[in-house]
This record gives C-alpha cells, structure tokens and sequence, in this order.
C-alpha cells in the first residue's frame, strides 16, 4: 500500500515537473523570456566591404599602365567583385576557371599572398594593380624579384627546399590527374632537386634573392620566358 | 568560359611568369593580337530601343548570334548600327546574359515568345540562372501540357477510319464521344446506385409481422432481392467482358484498378451461386458479401472528383504514412504513461498497456467517448497534456492533404517534381559538359596542333593566322597558358580515355616505370611517336619478364591500342624534327599497331631502338613493313 502511494506521488511530482518545464520552454520559444545573456539578434550584421581605389591619376602614377589600360583593367575587376577587393574565395575561384582539368587553389593561395602585398586578407584593385604592372610592365629584375617573392612562402629572403616542394606540388596540382606521361609521387620532388641543383650555387641548401637572380640572369630559357607576356594587356 | 572571368585572363597570364623560372623547357610563343583594337562601343537597335555595350561584353559568348560574326548580317552602314528587329522587352535579358553571365526569365513574360528569342539569339535555356530556372520549367510543362490537350481533341474529331474495337474503348472512356457511349454511362451508374442501395436496405429491418420478430428487409423478401442482385450483377458482368475485349492492352487493363475493383464486385455473387447452403461454409460467405460494398467505388469511373481525391491520397502518401507513424509513437508513449499513472488506482480500466491504447487513441483523436476515465492527478494530467497534443499531432496533415488536393487538380505534384530532377539532372550535365568544354577545345586543338607547334618553331604568324581565326582571340590565350603549364611541369594533359589507357598500361608493365627519366630530360627524345621510343626502351631493361606476363603484355597492348589515339607529340627542342614529325604523322595511325607489336621480345625489337634515336626516315619505313609482317603473324 505504501509502495503505491508513494509511486503516484512520485508521478504526481514527475506531472508536474514536466509541465512546468514545457511552459517555460513555451515561453522562451516566444520569446517572453530568454535564458542566456547574448541576444537574441543572432544574425550578423555582415558588414559589406567596400573599397573604392585612388584616384586614377595616383594609379597611373604608380604603376606603368597608361589610364586607358587602368580603366579597362578596373572595369573587369569590378565586374567580378563589385565590393572593389578580392579575398581568396573569389580568388581562388576565379583562377581555378582557367585550369578546369585540375585542382588550382593551392596554388591560388600562394599567388594571393603574393598579391597581397599588405597582409590584409584582401587584394584590393591598387595591389592587383601594382602587381600586374610588375609582372608586365616592370624590368627583368622586378619580375626575378616577384617570382623570388612567390617561391619565398614566409618570406624570410630565403627558398629552402620545403617551400619550393610546396610551390611546385601546388603546379604539379594544378595539371590534375589526366596527364601524359602520369604524374607520379616524386615528380615534383625530382623537380625541385633540379632546380636547387641549378640554382644553390653554394649548395647551402636554401637559394637567396641574389643567386636566384644571378642564376636566372644567366638562362637563355629563363630570360627569354620572361619577355614572353609583354603584351599581354 | 563565364563573362567575367574572361577578363582576368590578363592577370592569370602575368601570373604564370611564377612558373617561368621553375620550368626547364622554353615556353611556346604566344599567340600575337592581330590588331590592338582599342574597346569600341556598339550599338544595338531593337525595333527603336537604342542599346549599348562593348564590344567585348559581346564578344564573350562567341557561339550566339551577337558574339560572332552573325550579327554582321544585321549591320546598318547609314546609321552605323545593328538593328533587329525583335522584342526589346526579351532582349534586355538577352543583353544582360552577356553582361553578368546568367541568363533570367521575366515571370510575366509568355513562355513561347521568351523561347523563340532565345532560340533566334543562339542561347541554349538550360543556361537559364538557379533563381528562374524553376519558374521556366513550370511553365514550360504546362505548356507543353496544354499543347498536348490540344492536340489529343483534335486527334480524337479527326480519326477516319478505325477498328470497331477502338470505338468501343473510346466510347467506355470517354462517354461524350457519342449518344451510344452516354446511354450506357447512364444505364450502369444507375444499376450501381441500385445495386449499392438494394445492399443497404437489405439490412433494415422491415415492418414485422404480428407473430414473427423483427426481420430484415433481405430475408423477408428474399426472391425480389435476389432478382434485383442477379440483374445488377449481369450488368456489370456485361460490362467488363466488353471493356476486356476492347481494351487496347489486355493485360494492362487487367492489371489495372478499376478492373479489379470490377471483379472484387462480380465474384461474390458468383461465389454464392456456386457454394451450397452449407452451415460451415455461410460464415464465410456472409464475410464475401460485404465485398459487394466494393461497387460503390465503381462511381469513380463517373466522378472526376472521386479520381483526384484517390490520386491525392496516393500522392501524399507519404504524408499520410508519416502521420500514422507519428500518431503510433505518440500513442505508444501516452499508453506507457497513462497505464503507469492509473496502475495506482483501485478499479481502473487501465488493465494493460494496449488497453491504455483505446483511451489514448479516443483521447487523442478528442472523441472522449468516457468509457475509460482516469482516476489519479497524475493521470488527469498526462491525459490532458494527451488530448492537447493530440489536437495538434491530427491536426498538422490536414492542411497538406488539402493542399494536396488542389494541386492535383492542375498537376500531379509528386510526379512532376520527380520529372523536373531529372531534367535538372540532364540540364547539370549539359552545363558540366559546356564547362569542361573549356578543356575539350584546348585538347582538340593539340589534335589538330601539329600546324600550329609548328608555328612555335618556325615563329611565322602567318600560319598561326590561318589557324587561329577558327578559334576566338581569348580561346588562344587561355591555351597558351595552359602550353605554358604543360611546359613547366614537362606533363601533357590528355582526356580521361587517354589516362585510363595509361593506367591500364602502368599496371600491366610492372617494371620500374622510366617516365621520370624520360619526361624530365625532356630534350633527349625527340620522336613523335614516343610510345614506340618509350616501349622499346623498356624491354631491355625487362632482364627475365615472365613468359605469360608478357604474354598478356603483348595481347593487351595490342588490344589497347586498337583505338584511334592521335600522335602524342613531345617537346620540340630541336627543329631538325620537322620532317621526322610529318613522316611520323602519316606513320602513327599504322604505328598503333607496330607499337604494339614492339613488345614481342624478339631480336627485330631492338632495332626500334635505333630508330627512336636517329632521325632516319628509311629505316623507320623498313621498320614499320617489317613490323606489318609481324601483324599477320601474330
């Protein structure tokens, strides 16, 4: 008799514990109350970046475009990112276009930090710009100095052989998987010790800005590859 | 390619001069600008709407009609413009497919006039963006829908000459075609209505007489029954033997609903007829005579609404399904509950679980019949917080079966969704194949290439000129970009056949592959036919191959290499190549085979050898007769 008793009080209890936390669970769900401190506006605020570049004047200045290459230039990088920067989404989204067969974001990645000169995250239209005029319009040394500032990924002044793999895995990726002959493992590595070989003249294992460019100075290939996108705008 | 990637094409070019010092091969020249034009405005007159845009905006679809030179025929010389003379309203969308890349479809426009400028501009609809594209496809299907209702009236006014049995089935489906048809419509929904009321009044009971008790009218006036039954019941016998002669697909219509709920109506009767008065057996055949209830769905033959609600409830299925599945949980839960809560209590009708179901499911549905209350506040509690939950759990499917319901009246829902997925599936793969048409062109061009790598050599841009005009100016850069990746990385790309043929090879040829050695002093092999090279330079070092391995290398390679594989040229660093490539153009086709045969280990092999690496025309020549030889022998 006891046990009976104490087993509908018990659910007596259980009732009423359950419905009073369904009416403040009711509550909440409307809104009366809140429980927790942040507020109930969860959404963000996502602030739209938006960038307008200098002046064209400033611009044409700075680099080596003339202001009818700068418009034009500004009018398709506009058109593709109408908030006025890049970040690497859109990056590596855009350079992955070109290369359909294979996987380019890797190397997307590295070609962003190069662009972005500041270390911001972003590449507004005055990097994509400064860099562009580098690589078409700048002498052979700044271009050494560009490519030398692509392959340094920490840019310490120094190429080991890590960073080269790096760089050169992210190419070999950007070929995909359908090629002839087949990519196999080492390939990029065989790659990478043919360039140190060519390029570490002290054979101290890292290439410095001055051997690289010494060593690209003195290639036939190399230089002439070099003047190959003069006219690309 | 998408419009405005088009215009970072610059940039990922200037961008490769990354890969310049990394690369060991010299870069292919690039492809010279015939003239640098300046961007240059164009006008666009449609019936009077003056439009503007660059020429480049236009230039970047060059399959529609205003990227390429089609739009020439509708140049204007007077007033220096091109004019069509088409719908301005449409060809807004049209202008703004070039300008941001995808293509939207106004909602208030006809469906058919939006279809015929697209097709007149050259612009496939399944480009059509995400955003409208739902949109366009409903009203493309309700069109076709409605061209097809169309159609089918006109079909059934004009029909000369056709077969007895085809008037007939026509007749029994659709009643109005002819007086006969609408007769015998009236004559069997009549007998149904009579048959299913002689069914109900059956059981009533009629007025007794003084010293009997109460009878139903059905044992009372048995002979009368019987007579109406059997009339009925001929009828309808009557009936489906002729709709199964007509039926154009016997066996479809057998298998079909309606027949059998035909039938299920029939055979009672003609079960009774068969079976004796036997006590045993009358249990059962009083069970039979309930199916005969079943003739009332005969109706739905006569009532369109009584078809979309059966096609509704089959529709939402689903729905339905979910909600007993709920409901059975629900029911389950509140039983548990309500038998624990009143197992305290003196005299309570909660005896066991599945008793507790009855109470759940009238408390649940609000029917409260009251034959079992609980007694305990626990279960007083649990028992409301049932009947509320209840309200809600039934109430939920309600407004989808209705909705449901009027969907159906224009289109099933279920199964268009299901037609739309897989459109949506062919228009995904169309679209993937246009985007991975960016790489079949450029793999297409290495096909036909061989001019144009000659033009590398040579450096004339003459050439070049006659080869490039069939591909636009962008196209030819973005390949030299990818040259210059292939370059860097001494790899070719190759498509996917071409790569699955490789693999195939590699895991036959179990040897330590050479093609590291051979890729990367790419300046030794110069042959165009570089499988040959390749092939012959692997069996020296396959000291002891085993016998039926190589065997199977043998039949394999020659399998493989059945199919027409264009030439795969390497890198051209020396010109003295040039001849050696036309002869070997001529060759390569018969070179598939002779390759093949290459890996016979016989002495002959190893003078595929020398060949590989001097540059001899008639020794190649006597190579591949010798090797002919070898065909027919094998």
């Amino acid at each position: 008799m006891l046990t009976t008793v104490w087993e509908t009080e018990g659910l007596q209890t259980a009732g009423i514990v359950v419905i009073v936390c369904a009416s403040l669970k009711l509550l909440h769900l409307l809104g009366i109350i809140n429980f927790s401190e942040d507020s109930v506006e969860d959404e963000l605020e996502m602030s739209t970046v938006r960038h307008r570049p200098e002046g064209l004047e400033q611009l044409e200045a700075q680099t080596k475009f003339s202001r009818k290459e700068l418009q034009i230039l500004y009018r398709g990088f506009k058109n593709e990112c109408p908030s006025g920067v890049v970040n690497e989404d859109t990056f590596k989204d855009i350079y992955s276009q070109f290369f359909p067969q294979g996987d380019a974001s890797t190397y997307a990645h590295f070609l962003f930090n190069a662009f972005d000169t500041d270390h911001n995250g972003s590449v507004s239209f005055e990097d994509f710009v400064m860099g562009l005029s580098i690589l078409l319009r700048g002498s052979v040394q700044e271009k050494l100095n560009w490519a030398f500032n692509l392959y340094d990924i920490n840019k310490d002044g120094y190429i080991t052989k890590e960073e080269m793999l790096d760089i050169m895995k992210s190419i070999y990726d950007m070929m995909g998987k359908c090629t002839y002959p087949i990519l196999k493992e080492e390939t990029p590595r065989q790659h990478v010790e043919i360039f140190f070989q060519k390029m570490d003249k002290n054979k101290d294992g890292v290439v410095t800005i001055d051997e690289f460019i010494d060593c690209c100075q003195n290639d036939e290939n190399i230089m002439r590859s070099m003047q190959l996108f003069e006219n690309v705008i | 390619m998408a419009a405005g990637v088009a215009a970072w094409l610059p940039f990922a070019r200037a961008a490769a001069i990354g890969w310049m010092p990394v690369a060991n091969l010299p870069m292919p020249m690039a492809p010279a600008e015939k003239s640098k034009r300046q961007d240059e405005l164009i006008i666009l007159n449609v019936s009077g709407r003056r439009f503007q845009t660059w020429k480049n905006t236009l230039d970047r679809y060059p399959d529609t009609l205003l990227g390429s030179s089609e739009k020439e025929f509708f140049y204007d010389e007077e007033t220096k413009e091109y004019f069509f003379d088409r719908d301005p309203d449409v060809f807004r969308c049209v202008l703004n497919f070039y300008r941001t890349g995808k293509l939207h479809y106004p909602r208030y426009e006809c469906i058919s006039s939006y279809d015929e400028e697209l097709a007149f501009f050259g612009i496939i609809p399944e480009i059509i963006g995400d955003c409208c594209y739902e949109e366009y496809k409903d009203r493309k299907r309700e069109n076709a829908e409605r061209l097809m209702d169309d159609q089918e009236d006109n079909k059934d006014s004009k029909q000369p000459n056709v077969t007895f049995r085809e008037t007939m089935w026509r007749a029994f489906e659709n009643p109005h075609t002819s007086t006969m048809a609408l007769v015998f419509y009236y004559v069997t929904g009549f007998f149904i209505a009579v048959s299913v009321i002689t069914n109900v009044v059956e059981t009533v009971p009629c007025g007794a007489t003084p010293n009997q008790k109460d009878m139903p009218c059905g044992e009372r006036y048995t002979v009368a029954f019987f007579c109406i039954d059997t009339a009925c019941v001929m009828i309808f016998t009557v009936e489906y033997l002729m709709r199964l002669f007509a039926a154009p697909s016997r066996y479809r219509f057998m298998r079909s609903v309606m027949s059998i709920i035909d039938v299920v109506a029939i055979l009672p009767y003609y079960i009774g007829l068969v079976m004796t008065n036997n006590e045993d057996v009358s249990g059962a055949f009083v069970t039979l005579r309930v199916f005969r209830v079943f003739r009332i769905f005969k109706f739905s033959r006569h009532s369109q609404g009584l078809r979309i609600l059966g096609y509704t409830l089959k529709s939402c299925a689903s729905e339905l399904g979910f909600l007993l599945f709920s409901l059975t949980m629900a029911i389950i839960i509140f039983a548990t509950v309500m038998f624990y809560a009143e197992k305290g209590s003196t005299s309570s009708k909660f005896t066991s679980i599945p008793a507790s179901f009855w109470y759940t499911i009238v408390t649940m549905t609000t029917l409260g019949y009251g034959d079992m209350v609980p007694k305990t506040i626990a279960g007083k509690i649990f028992g409301s917080i049932c009947s509320l939950s209840g309200v809600l759990v039934i109430a939920l499917p309600v407004p989808v079966i209705v909705s449901n319901f009027s969907r159906i009246y224009h289109q099933n829902q279920r199964a268009d969704k299901r037609r739309a997925q897989k459109v949506q599936k062919a228009r995904l793969a169309r679209i993937r194949i246009s985007k991975t048409g960016t790489s079949r062109p450029f793999l297409h061009s290495k096909r036909n290439g061989l001019p144009n790598e000659a033009l590398d050599l040579t450096g004339s841009i003459e050439e070049g000129n006659h080869q490039g005009a069939a591909i636009s100016l962008l196209e030819s850069q973005h390949h030299h970009l990818l040259r210059c990746l292939e370059k860097t990385t001494n790899h070719k790309f190759v498509d996917e056949h071409l790569y699955e043929q490789n693999c195939l090879e590699g895991a036959l040829q179990s040897y330590p592959s050479h093609s590291p050695s051979l890729s990367s002093s790419g300046s030794l092999t110069g042959t165009c036919c570089s499988r040959r090279a390749r092939k012959s330079s692997h069996l020296p070092n396959a000291s002891a191959p085993p016998g039926p391995l190589c065997g199977l290398q043998e039949l394999s390679a020659v399998h493989i290499q059945h199919s027409d594989r264009p030439p795969l040229s390497t890198s051209r660093s020396s010109l003295n190549l040039m001849p050696k490539e036309v002869l070997c153009k001529t060759n390569c086709k018969s070179s598939q085979i002779t390759a093949a045969i290459i890996s016979i280990p016989t002495p002959p092999g190893t003078t595929p050898d020398g060949d590989g690496h001097t540059p001899s025309s008639p020794s190649s020549q006597t190579t591949v007769s010798s090797n002919i030889v070898k065909v027919s022998a094998l």
